[in-house]
């Protein structure tokens, strides 16, 4: 082998790490009852076997740790991989409920980590003993499995025809028209690159900072976080200029941009 | 394999069945085998259009019921050898239609075809979505005003969410705009959308305009698809449209007044 062909085999790495992001259930846990969890987790199941099969989870604690509620991470475990969900992290929880978890093979989710470290350092924690509250409220739902909340915005690139309807958890791009009749909502923004004939509303979930950019304002309808003026409302002759529509002391502005 | 064309709407009446056997006629013509069903289960109409509707024995829904097998139903055009016709049932309910029957029955007629026109009933029901729900190619007959512009864009909405393709996520259904009953004259007037109005709200590619025309009404009181009356503007329209289809280049005819040569020479489009 040459010298040559060695330092081209040194320098080229048989790995690289890039970031990315899945979309994963969190388990969030209200109750310390396995049992009880493991009932409503087999109902869940039985309604999806397909969606819960070998779907990975993260434990969430902080409901728990919240009301001073311990509970035995290593059982927990067990039990979820016992039901075919492969737990991959934690989230909140006592540092002895972390070391647990590490020990079976479970990691801690570092937002939480650094969170708690700022804020509480050290958790209530051996004041309340394993399965040995039954005073817990029954009437608590013991199990609540969500997505973990991520801002995931959508680009669009079809036209979104009369009678669609788009959501989006973030921004809301759309590169295409918007007809008459249809409707996108967003968390956020909404851009639409083309004419917006349908109806926008931006900031359902009460965002007032949202905004609303389009080339050519034929709306039916636009809102922000509520606030809506219908086609009547808007001015007639806008053109075909490209325009944002934001919101100022509750009142819609559109300027052209 | 077939390619499935759905020539669909939402709006009825605006010539979707008109289109469907005058473009099933003309690929047939180019020498392309070519089925062309009538999905308008209870109506029946196709068959009168095509002029066969005194051979019919079985229909669409016995064949998807097992009661006759795809040749037995199957008419074959009189007049071009590549075309044969499958008849709806005028005693079934909308119901007799199930995807899976449709399904099958495509599939066999993929085999021998080249081209399957599925005419499609109006509405954005069970028979307009069996209709579409296989198809490769989106024909989207359009009127120039705007109700039938608006349900026409529904049914885009349907075609691009609840197709097959769309369901599989392959590639998109290709669709293709077909403005019928245009009239230059009416544009002028203020009475109808003109060509760019529908375009600007659809965002279609155009395949063609068919003029409002009186030989439409007789081609179809004669059992004759229009493209055979080659003389008729509809019927050469509708020759352009299938040419086009097929990839020739064709420069769009009947947009302007015909009255005005002068406007013809110097529009500028
Ligand atoms: N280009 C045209 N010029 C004049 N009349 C036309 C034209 N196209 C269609 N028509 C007429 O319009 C009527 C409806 O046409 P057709 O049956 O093809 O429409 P359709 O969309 O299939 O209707 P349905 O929704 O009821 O199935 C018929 O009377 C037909 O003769
Ligand atoms: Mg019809």
């Amino acid at each position: 082998m040459s010298i040559n062909s060695q330092l081209h085999l040194a320098s080229k790495s048989t790995l690289e790490f890039k970031s990315s992001s899945f979309n994963v259930p969190a388990l969030i846990l209200s109750s310390n009852k396995i049992t009880d969890i493991k009932k409503e987790l087999q109902e869940k199941i039985s309604q999806a076997p397909d969606f819960f099969k070998y779907s990975p989870l993260v434990i969430d604690l902080n409901q728990l740790s919240e009301q001073q509620i311990n509970i035995d991470i290593r059982t927990l475990i067990q039990m979820l991989r016992d039901l075919k969900f492969f737990p991959i992290g934690i989230q909140g929880g006592s540092d002895k409920q972390h070391k647990i978890a590490l020990d079976a093979g479970v990691s801690i989710l570092s937002i939480r980590l650094l969170q708690e470290l700022k804020q509480e350092p050290e958790v209530i924690e051996d004041s309340v003993e394993t399965d040995k509250n039954p005073d817990v409220d029954e009437s608590l739902t013991p199990v609540i499995i969500t997505e973990v909340v991520h801002i995931e915005n959508k680009i669009i690139s079809q036209p979104v025809r009369s009678g669609q309807r788009l959501y989006s958890k973030g921004d809301l791009i759309i590169l295409a028209q918007v007809s008459a009749g249809a409707e996108v909502l967003a968390e956020g923004n909404i851009h639409v690159y083309a004419s917006l004939r349908g109806r926008a509303l931006a900031g359902v979930q009460g965002d007032t900072n949202s905004r609303i950019f389009c080339s050519d304002l034929q709306a039916e309808l636009i809102s922000i976080a509520g606030n809506y003026r219908i086609k009547e409302d808007l001015e007639a002759d806008m053109g075909k200029k490209s325009v944002q529509i934001f919101l100022q002391e509750q009142s819609l502005i559109i300027k052209e941009l | 394999m077939a390619r499935i064309i759905v020539v669909t709407s939402g709006k009825g009446g605006v010539g979707k069945t008109t289109t469907s056997s005058a473009v099933a006629m003309g690929l047939a013509k180019k020498g392309h085998k070519t089925a062309v069903i009538d999905f308008d289960v209870g109506l029946r109409n196709l068959d009168l259009i095509m002029g066969c509707e005194r051979r019919v024995v079985y229909d669409f829904v016995n064949v998807i019921n097992g009661e006759a097998t795809l040749n037995q139903a199957l008419i074959k055009d009189k007049r071009c050898n590549n075309l044969y016709i499958l008849p709806a049932s005028q005693t079934r309910d909308k119901d007799a239609l199930t995807q899976e029957g449709v399904g099958k029955v495509l599939d066999e007629l993929s085999k021998g075809f080249k081209y399957i026109i599925c005419d499609s009933p109006a509405g954005i029901e069970r028979g307009a979505n069996l209709a579409m729900y296989f198809a490769d190619d989106a024909f989207v007959v359009t009127n120039p005003e705007v109700s039938s512009v608006r349900d026409s864009d529904r049914m885009l909405g349907i075609l691009s969410s609840k197709s097959r393709r769309a369901e599989e996520g392959k590639e998109p259904i290709k669709e293709y705009l077909l403005l019928s009953r245009y009239s230059p004259e009416r544009v002028k007037l203020g009475e109808m959308l003109s060509v760019d109005d529908v375009q600007d709200i659809l965002s279609l590619h155009l395949l063609g305009v068919i003029p409002e025309s009186k030989s439409v009404l007789n081609a179809s009181n004669s059992g004759t698809p229009v493209i055979l009356d080659e003389k008729s503007d509809a019927g050469q329209a509708y020759a352009d449209i299938v040419a086009r289809y097929l990839g020739e280049d064709k420069p769009h005819r009947f947009i302007e007044d015909k009255k005005g040569l002068f406007g013809k020479l110097f529009r500028s489009r």
